[in-house]
């Protein structure tokens, strides 16, 4: 795994390149060490509140650990409509956790979020931002098989 | 019933989009060539005379809005592409980034070149890492074929933040900040990223330009709505037959979007209602489906083109349940700069609720009116002013349902 430090240096000279980094770390480690927060306002030279500020305010960025495979389920009107709820309870009767949780193992996060784009199929799960369309209670075995 | 027309989405399955070649064998690139042998101003009039307006939301000029960038001197000028697109619903952007890339680079190119840019910016959602990619490769493309010029393209990730397609949020998001919407004045055309003239424009504003370079102002203008000429792309979902997207003539009827391309409700079922434009859009009755689709004639009834999202539903659906729903993520979205939307997307979403659980009285329903009203006109940035507007359309076109649930 790449050191987080290495990962800021790359984008320590890019103008506004704090959230690239944040989105560079995340893609390693699956989500920003709080470490790595202090680190990137020494980088780019801010308060660590504001790099903070700045980690904590974009939902698609998680500051403190996660699993390493991030569930995200769309809520917003259009899968709300087709039934997002029967695929909340199926993954949680699956994976033993309830939403904003990580299974002990470390492997799986179950999280909310809002629309991923991928309406034409509701409703849409992602998996470490791959989209999975018109799940269903049935599928959801087969689907997560693919990370166990 | 109106028939497809592709402007934007011209080259949607006819192209291999990862491929720069494939495009310039389609006429791809002589656009850009074209308006680099003309004046920067004829290429804004050319532009502004088609009467292409923003397909974002806002609806504004493009040309116009050009001109205010070129007719500001600076050292330093950016194109800023929103690809930001968040709402729900809405995947109109992601279809024409994926299959047709380079046209929206050409658009920007030519955007450059008219304003005196020699730099552009694409923000793109963080929830679509395999779109980054593919821009990438198609920047990469043209670079290496030197069909940009000095026009340089860079991709950046938005990371799951509604308000960042506000246009001064966004800005504030590229130059690494939480994205919080800016006072204006002084506009973007005019200080914008990192203080300087930019343009932003959306996806398929941009789009449509290398086309009309090719075709002129006068051909793009005999199209569609007169005064919202051009086509628009349309994204279903719901209870609808085709979940699908398609573009059409922006002189469509809602009734032709969702019953003719749309194939009518699914199931058999009967129509309830249909929301435009995104969660934020206007709630739209039976008795209003033969509005044309135009901004204008949007606007005056009470609704919104928008983002072009087309929410179906059927006659079994709960409205006050959606409400309820979209109104917490609109507390969600809230980015807390301005107190009427902070405090504002709070208590409507706490007063659904109780509405939506059976306990919600009379008064709760003035309230929510009032506060709705209120946050139109108080809001500081986009997001605020129209978060209302699904619960003031639905209290208006769908009184009952929010009666029989009062306690």
């Amino acid at each position: 795994m790449a050191d987080y430090k290495e990962i800021i240096s790359a984008y320590q000279d890019l103008p506004g390149g704090i959230i690239e980094a944040y989105h560079a770390i995340q893609k390693e480690y699956s989500y920003i060490p709080e470490d790595a927060v202090v680190a990137a306002a020494q980088a780019f030279d801010i308060s660590k509140a504001r790099a903070y500020g700045v980690a904590t305010f974009y939902s698609y960025l998680k500051v403190g650990k996660r699993g390493k495979n991030v569930i995200r389920i769309c809520e917003s009107a259009p899968c709300h409509v087709a039934g997002a709820d029967k695929v909340v309870a199926a993954l949680e009767k699956e994976l033993g956790i309830k939403m904003g949780e990580t299974t002990q193992d470390g492997k799986f996060t179950l999280e909310f979020t809002e629309c991923v784009g991928q309406c034409q199929a509701t409703p849409v799960i992602t998996i470490n931002s791959k989209p999975y369309g018109d799940v269903t209670a049935d599928s959801i075995t087969g689907i997560l098989a693919g990370y166990k | 019933m109106a028939e497809e027309m592709r402007i934007v989405l011209r080259n949607y399955g006819k192209i291999d989009p990862l491929k720069i070649e494939d495009y310039i064998n389609v006429g791809g690139y002589q656009s850009l060539a074209k308006a680099r042998n003309i004046s920067q101003k004829e290429v804004i009039d050319e532009v502004k005379n088609s009467g292409l307006r923003g397909r974002g939301g806002a609806g504004f000029n493009a040309g116009m809005k050009w001109s205010f960038s070129y007719g500001t001197p600076a050292d330093q000028k950016y194109v800023v592409c929103n690809a930001d697109e968040g709402e729900p619903g809405t995947y109109k952007d992601r279809i024409i980034m994926e299959n047709d890339p380079h046209t929206l680079l050409e658009g920007m190119a030519i955007c450059g070149y008219a304003i005196g840019a020699t730099k552009g910016y694409i923000y793109c959602r963080g929830e679509y890492p395999y779109v980054v990619e593919i821009l990438n490769q198609a920047i990469s493309q043209a670079k290496a074929k030197g069909i940009l010029g000095d026009f340089d393209i860079e991709v950046r990730m938005g990371a799951g933040a509604y308000v960042c397609g506000e246009e001064t949020a966004l800005l504030e998001s590229i130059e690494g900040h939480r994205g919080e919407p800016r006072f204006k004045p002084p506009f973007p055309g005019v200080a914008g990223l990192w203080g300087k003239p930019t343009i932003i424009n959306n996806v398929e504003t941009f789009a449509n330009i290398p086309v009309i370079m090719e075709k002129g102002a006068d051909w793009f203008k005999a199209i569609g709505a007169a005064k919202y000429p051009g086509t628009k792309v349309f994204t279903l979902t719901g209870d609808v037959v085709n979940k699908t997207f398609f573009e059409l003539p922006t002189n469509a009827t809602i009734r032709d979007v969702v019953f003719g391309m749309g194939g009518g409700v699914a199931g058999g079922k009967k129509f309830k209602a249909v929301q435009i434009g995104g969660t934020s859009g206007g709630f739209i009755p039976e008795s209003m489906l033969d509005t044309q689709v135009d901004f204008d004639s949007m606007i005056a009834i009470g609704a919104t083109l928008g983002s072009g999202a087309v929410f179906v539903m059927d006659e079994t659906t709960d409205l006050v349940d959606v409400i309820e729903r979209i109104t917490k993520f609109f507390e969600h979205e809230s980015c807390g700069k301005c107190t009427p939307c902070r405090e504002g997307t709070k208590r409507m979403h706490e007063t659904l609720k109780k509405i939506n659980s059976g306990k919600g009285s009379a008064q709760d329903i003035a309230l929510t009116e009032r506060l709705g009203n209120v946050m139109t006109r108080a809001c500081l940035c986009g997001l605020g002013q129209a978060a209302p507007g699904p619960v003031l359309t639905t209290l208006k076109n769908f009184r009952p349902d929010y009666n029989a649930k009062l306690g």
